[in-house]
């Protein structure tokens, strides 16, 4: 479901209220949990009490802090835990460093959820091919969720997953509980020291690894964008479709409902028509380097 | 039990050879394993081998002094390792360290280049095989290096 958070139900007269998609609803922090030096994962709840908060993995909230700013923060929880919205994201920027100081009790706004997801309904029945770079994970980990809430209704499944250190590796902690239940899991790492005992190199080349059949599969992408090309380029050597690979792209997003134009990408809008797109449909972008 | 020539065909690197030539190519080749933890070569050795990954993962590493060993890239099944045995001074770069209990197909280097010598098209089509695993690798060197995940993604 596409939805947009409209429905808030106030607490006191427990009515149920519509909230404008331009105006943040009051939310407050619950959890916050560091992932590592400088990502965290923050775990919210709606001030007023939340109704059913639907999303589609892939897409993203408009995170205000209060008078500081707003972001785009793709949202990277579990769908069935509709009480809490989570997010994760690094402190890299003016508003993030502000997220990255909120502690339970806190408070922020929320407007969304916005834009256009993962293909789940296209991936039912297929194999999936899961390539994720760095913090590129966490708008993809409500896709593995999805999966492994129905997962004999995909077939077979592969995450791929690099990052600069080990130390930059985002869920490990669940990835264990993935391989158990179906998910092969294969981690990457640009670069490491002695201890480190898994698999250097880029994630790209982890695409050899996968052993099931990519003819037909569906693959999700989401990283640095060179990593994407590199990767789509990986799949294809694949014999995988343009339109099987499906994207998630990047911009200067503010509106997020496609009025003001900072995320224009050609004759799209990231928020409005993205951030998902499949490969064929922006392949001849990527080409052109004023965008 | 299948013969030499059979499981050189099997491997992803020998892909484009046909049966005569590799025929030619098994009588340098034999069958190793080896231990995890167990070192394949060592760096500043002589390099007379050539390798073929049949099961396994192995870890490239360079000794950093005052550091110790850097992994620098791990290779897994399906992949070759090894090229220092084309060219001069044939020596290994690397050390090349078992990850994982690994079975690999050896061949010999100096074997494989007398080989090239008399055979051209063999020659040919093993040097078109090596170039492209190097364009492979230099593009991934190249994505490392560009230190991608620094960028906010």
């Amino acid at each position: 479901m596409n939805a947009v958070l409209t429905q808030v139900r106030d607490n006191r007269s427990n009515k149920i209220e519509p909230v404008d998609p331009m105006t943040p609803a009051p939310c407050r922090v619950m959890r916050r949990r560091r992932e590592n030096h400088d990502t965290f994962t923050l775990e919210i709840a709606h001030e007023n009490g939340l109704v059913g908060f639907e999303f589609q993995p892939g897409q993203f909230n408009m995170l205000y802090v209060h008078g500081v700013g707003e972001v785009p923060i793709s949202i990277s929880g579990d769908f069935r835990k509709s009480d809490r919205i989570i997010h994760t994201t690094r402190d890299v920027g003016t508003v993030t460093r502000g997220l990255a100081r909120l502690r339970a009790g806190d408070t922020l706004g929320i407007r969304g959820p916005f834009g256009v997801g993962w293909p789940m309904r296209s991936a039912e029945g297929r194999n999936v091919v899961i390539v994720a770079g760095g913090i590129g994970l966490a708008p993809l980990r409500p896709v593995i969720y999805q999966i492994l809430a129905a997962r004999s209704h995909f077939g077979q499944v592969a995450l791929l997953y690099g990052a600069r250190t080990p130390e930059d590796l985002l869920f490990r902690r669940e990835f264990n509980a993935w391989r158990r239940k179906g998910i092969v899991v294969h981690e990457t790492v640009d670069r490491a020291d002695g201890s480190w005992r898994g698999h250097v190199g880029v994630v790209t080349a982890m695409i050899q690894k996968v052993e099931f059949e990519l003819v037909g599969a569906i693959g999700m992408i989401c990283g640095p964008e060179v990593m994407i090309r590199f990767t789509v380029n990986g799949l294809r050597g694949r014999n995988m479709a343009g339109n099987d690979i499906y994207v998630s792209m990047e911009r200067n997003m503010k509106c997020a409902v496609g009025f003001c134009g900072h995320c224009q990408y050609g004759p799209e809008f990231i928020c409005r028509d993205g951030p998902v797109f499949p490969y064929d449909r922006i392949e001849r972008l990527f080409a052109i380097r004023e965008l | 039990m299948r013969s030499m020539v059979q499981k050189l065909a099997e491997h992803p690197f020998m892909t484009e050879f046909v049966d005569e030539q590799l025929e030619l190519i098994a009588r340098g080749a034999g069958e190793v394993e080896f231990e995890e933890g167990a070192f394949l070569f060592r760096e500043h050795e002589d390099a007379d081998r050539f390798y073929l990954i049949v099961e396994g993962s192995v870890a490239l590493k360079i000794h950093v002094p005052q550091t110790g060993p850097v992994p620098i890239q791990t290779l897994s099944a399906g992949q070759a390792l090894g090229w220092s045995w084309m060219m001069p001074p044939y020596k290994w770069h690397f050390d090349a360290r078992a990850f994982s209990p690994v079975k690999a197909i050896v061949l010999d280097g100096e074997y494989l280049r007398r080989l090239f010598q008399d055979n051209s098209e063999i020659g040919y089509r093993f040097l078109r095989r090596i170039t492209m695993v190097l364009a492979e690798r230099l593009q991934a060197t190249r994505l490392q290096l560009l230190d991608v995940y620094q960028v906010a993604t």
